[in-house]
């Protein structure tokens, strides 16, 4: 009782809350004080607003069905190939930090220096910029300084993409989300092209299971490195792909040819392994077949 | 009778003055595209909220299936990539929209420096807006590594090369973000946490005394 509220008091609460009771119907907000033609925020302004955003949404949906978010290969630590990018919006950076005088011995000016100043001056820029004007064509300073560096982060960010574009043509890469995409169409079409000679839906290779798990050609396979590339458990891993159903795939005469010989991104093994070790491996391999149901 | 509802709840709480204070105010004419059409600069920063409402609930929807750990994370956005119904529409949309954001967000952020309103009265929302600037720049770093994929993967071994560059501070800052000497399980699992929690902790805060800046200020006047 000790927050009870006295009779005396002016103000009588709902029950014993803090809460004034009020006989007051709900007076709709006066703007005549406003100039000029403002219009309530809800429902009329946010009304008009929904709708327009509504449209937004529609297209927002549109451009992500149309542009499927990029996914490229699991990281794998040891690729030394891969052309590193950041995301687009941090590309002035990456690209101010490649230039002579803002790296190496003066990296500095390049990671602290330059965007430290910058950055400071926009997050106090009202305690630089004191005047009263608000025009920016009467601001000539604060203005030019803000389209210069306007200008300078667009030229970096475009100097940067260029960059990378004339890098993947050099070393003729095709970026990961790109080939991945490819390789998923061509895999099915091929399915659809199977479906067609009635053959049954595929599987990926890597589900299938190891025929003769225990074949003394898997610890040949691990002596020659052949697990480094084709993963430990044979399903493949980034671009290589899987030995499980390698049977379905090809004879064992092709089989000794591709170890023996390699053949794109796979080393040959000519030398390395006596023909006798890759007779024995194709043999296991050529029994890798989908099992029949 | 949702009159009667809202009349029963507002007697016992008193909600009539806290939603007028949020919503009910006026939209002056300088600002209203349907007066000037060139008023359509004042939307951004509706824009950039109306998209980082869309980020945080398609990244709600991406956290029931993305698990953040180095063998599985992959495996996990591959799987609601290609074979979880919609799952391209809800990655796609976390993932354009984190560009769509910064776009906004710029020139909103120039909207406000060219029509001079970062100026007294308004220094210390212009502050506040620089600093969700940042978080945002953040969010995107950290998101960037999540799907752990070879472009995730070495764009942030760049990125912490870069922060190690820093003069006394660099080596304490990358061992901070990344967990370890290597970007590895520790580094996926702390972006992941900044990512999810820290910084939208920090984003919400922030637009809350944005927001509250603006309602107590009003938006400035015309020019
Ligand atoms: C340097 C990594 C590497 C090593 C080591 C390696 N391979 Fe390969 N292998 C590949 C790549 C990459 C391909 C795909 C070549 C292509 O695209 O034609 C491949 C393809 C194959 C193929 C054909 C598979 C198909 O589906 O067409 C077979 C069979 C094969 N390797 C067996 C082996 C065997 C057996 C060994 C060990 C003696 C081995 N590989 C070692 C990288 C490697
Ligand atoms: C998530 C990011 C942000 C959101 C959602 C947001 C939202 C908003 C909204 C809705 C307004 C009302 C006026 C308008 O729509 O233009 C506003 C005003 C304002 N914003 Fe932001 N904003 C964000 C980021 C920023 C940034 C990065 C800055 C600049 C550093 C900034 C500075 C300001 C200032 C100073 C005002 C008052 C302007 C005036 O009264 O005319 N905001 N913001």
């Amino acid at each position: 009782m000790a927050l009870g509220h006295h009779n005396d008091e002016k103000i009588v609460y709902v029950g014993d809350s803090r809460v004034p009771k009020r006989n007051l119907e709900n007076v709709p907000p006066d703007y005549s004080a406003f100039p000029g033609r403002s219009e309530a925020f809800i429902p009329n302004f946010l009304l008009k607003e929904w709708m327009v955003g509504c449209v937004a949404l529609v297209g927002f949906l549109v451009l992500t069905i149309a542009h499927p978010a990029p996914l490229g290969y699991q990281a794998d630590p040891t690729n030394a190939a891969f052309i590193p990018m950041p995301d687009w919006y941090f590309l002035f950076m990456y690209q101010l930090l490649k230039y002579p005088y803002v790296s190496g011995d003066y990296v500095v000016l390049g990671t602290l220096g330059i965007p430290g100043v910058a950055f400071t001056a926009l997050l106090i820029a009202p305690f630089l910029d004191t005047g009263k004007e608000r025009r920016f064509y009467r601001r000539p300073i604060a203005s030019a300084l803000m389209l210069l560096s306007i200008i300078a982060c667009i030229y970096l960010t475009k100097i940067s993409w260029d960059h990378y574009q004339h890098q993947l043509e050099l070393t003729g890469t095709t970026p990961e989300h790109i080939l991945r995409e490819e390789k998923a169409r061509e895999a099915a079409e091929k399915a659809a092209q199977a479906g067609q000679n009635g053959g049954s839906a595929p599987v990926d290779p890597a589900d299938l299971p190891l025929v003769q798990a225990d074949d003394p050609a898997m610890s040949l396979m691990e002596g020659a490195g052949c697990l480094q590339c084709h993963a430990a458990d044979l399903k493949g891993q980034g671009s290589v792909p899987a030995l499980r159903g390698t049977g379905d795939l090809h004879s064992k005469e092709e089989l000794v040819d591709i170890i023996t010989n390699g053949q794109n991104g796979m080393p040959a093994f000519e030398g390395n392994l006596s023909t006798e070790e890759i007779d024995q491996i194709a043999t296991w391999l050529a029994l890798q077949k989908a099992p029949t149901e | 009778m949702f009159k009667g509802i809202y009349n029963w709840i507002d007697e016992r709480l008193d909600i009539t003055p806290m939603w007028r204070d949020v919503a009910d105010h006026e939209v002056p004419e300088h600002v209203n595209p349907a007066h000037h059409f060139s008023a359509f600069v004042y939307c951004f920063g509706g824009l950039t909220f109306f998209i980082t409402v869309i980020q945080i609930l398609s990244g709600m929807f991406l956290t029931m299936y993305y698990v953040p750990d180095i063998i599985n994370a992959y495996a996990s956005v591959d799987y609601l990539q290609h074979k979880v119904a919609f799952g391209a529409i809800v990655r796609g949309m976390h993932h354009w929209g984190a560009s769509l954001v910064i776009v906004m967000m710029f020139l909103h952020t120039l909207r406000v420096f060219f029509t001079g309103s970062y100026k007294a009265p308004r220094e210390m929302n212009w502050v506040v807006g620089m600093l969700i600037f940042f978080v945002m720049l953040g969010l995107g770093l950290t998101g960037y590594l999540l799907p752990w994929d070879n472009k995730a993967y070495f764009a942030t071994k760049v990125t912490l090369s870069i922060a190690e560059s820093v003069p006394y501070l660099g080596p304490y800052i990358k061992t901070l973000i990344n967990g370890g000497d290597i970007v590895g399980a520790q580094t996926l699992t702390r972006f992941f946490a900044i990512h999810v929690f820290f910084l939208p902790g920090a984003l919400l805060a922030l637009l809350g005394a944005h927001f509250f800046m603006i309602r107590r200020q009003g938006i400035s006047g015309p020019l």
